[in-house]
């Protein structure tokens, strides 16, 4: 039961992307086609939840027991870091083509702050592992359903008439506020 | 002249939020009161000014190849002192700033000015850069928590404006935040155009 309540928290009530503004750049960014949408939300998927694996074990095994707490920020960092580009090489040995598809979208994600906000969270939130593992799978989630949704909005927005002044980015925030401010009516789901 | 022109291209003509779009997360996610977004601001400026300074200081010292991993490094230790330091000095604004202090480290801007100029530039432009680039973050988000705290709470800087029976939540709320950034960006876009 806690888990479920979770995984909707995490995808409808309080969404990554449009409730907590984390991970907008990729968000405007890569959410011009639903494709490209989709391939960026797979690739996050998979690095966020091994990302909160990692940076787990590493707070409870090897920041807490020596008291070295102050080093969370830069160690998560590194091991971010460190991870994707882990993930890159293996990818492109084991699966050739999974590589393809996901592969551009692998270097951004070291400056994607939904992942680093999210192993943070999950250390201060006090999750046990696989709780941890549930939160991490269900932003991911959050994230690549606001993804998909917005990029969907914005395949038709290319066709409409935008007065010059709010043509590209600023147009795309607003559309953001809608959405952001259909999902304030999931609020009272939990 | 030059170093005067390195100090203001940060506020509006290369404005790192209106008009690079970048760090959007912090600003979307600190700015509901002007106060936030001062405190964000003045936090980012000093990672911005210390880091670009260490950086070009030590540029020649660092191996192409790791070039990025060793600019992550000094953003984070420099992250970890404010982070401390707002910790032990100021714990309401550390409360409310809450997840996005340790998120400076991956603020686009600050890595994305590291890697365009202080890896190429001498230490005191370096300074001034991140100076005016912080500062034109500060200012742009202190403009965003303004006019979201005046419409969703009708006060600026905790000042009462008008009773707070006119005001509009939803300014304060995630939505606000979006539509406001939006036509900010928007307003700058026609005052650069303008200008030219």
């Amino acid at each position: 039961m806690n888990y479920l309540i979770i995984f909707i928290s995490a995808v409808l009530v309080n969404n990554i992307v449009l409730m907590q503004f984390l991970g907008i750049c990729p968000f405007l960014g890569v959410s011009k086609r639903i494709s490209t949408a989709a391939g960026m939300g797979a690739a996050v998927t998979f690095v966020m939840v091994l990302a909160t694996i990692v940076t787990y074990l590493v707070q409870k095994l090897v920041l807490q027991p020596f008291d070295i707490g102050y080093l969370q920020t830069i160690a998560f960092i590194l091991i971010i870091a460190a991870l994707v580009q882990m993930v890159e090489i293996i990818l492109k040995k084991v699966s050739p083509s999974l590589y393809q598809a996901l592969g551009i979208y692998l270097p951004l994600i070291t400056t994607n702050c939904t992942i680093l906000g999210v192993a943070l969270l999950a250390i201060q939130k006090d999750y046990n592992l696989l709780e941890g593992v549930v939160f991490a799978f269900s932003n991911s989630i959050g994230f690549s359903l606001a993804l998909v949704l917005f990029a969907g909005i914005r395949e038709h927005l290319e066709l409409m008439e935008v007065p010059s002044q709010l043509k590209g980015t600023p147009i795309a925030l607003i559309t953001a506020g809608i959405l952001a401010m259909a999902f304030m009516g999931f609020s009272g789901l939990i | 002249m030059n170093q005067m022109k390195n100090f203001t291209k940060g506020f509006l003509r290369e404005n790192p939020i209106l008009v690079l779009i970048l760090g959007t997360c912090p600003t979307l996610g600190v700015t509901s009161s002007a106060a936030n977004g001062l405190g964000m601001g003045l936090a980012t400026t000093f990672v911005l000014v210390m880091s670009n300074l260490v950086i070009s200081l030590v540029k020649s010292q660092i191996p192409d190849k790791v070039r990025i991993p060793s600019f992550v490094v000094i953003i984070a230790a420099f992250v970890t002192v404010v982070e401390l330091v707002m910790q032990a000095y100021t714990p309401g604004l550390f409360k409310s700033l809450g997840i996005f202090i340790p998120l400076i480290v991956v603020n686009c801007i600050v890595l994305g000015r590291a890697e365009a100029f202080a890896s190429k530039n001498n230490a005191l432009s370096s300074a001034i850069d991140g100076l005016g680039m912080g500062l034109g973050f500060t200012l742009a988000l202190v403009v965003l928590g303004s006019i979201r705290e005046f419409l969703g709470n009708g006060s600026i800087f905790n000042i009462r404006i008008y009773p707070e029976d006119y005001t509009t939540l939803l300014f304060v709320l995630a939505p606000g935040a979006f539509v406001v950034l939006g036509y900010l960006i928007a307003v700058t876009q026609m005052i650069n155009k303008a200008n030219k």
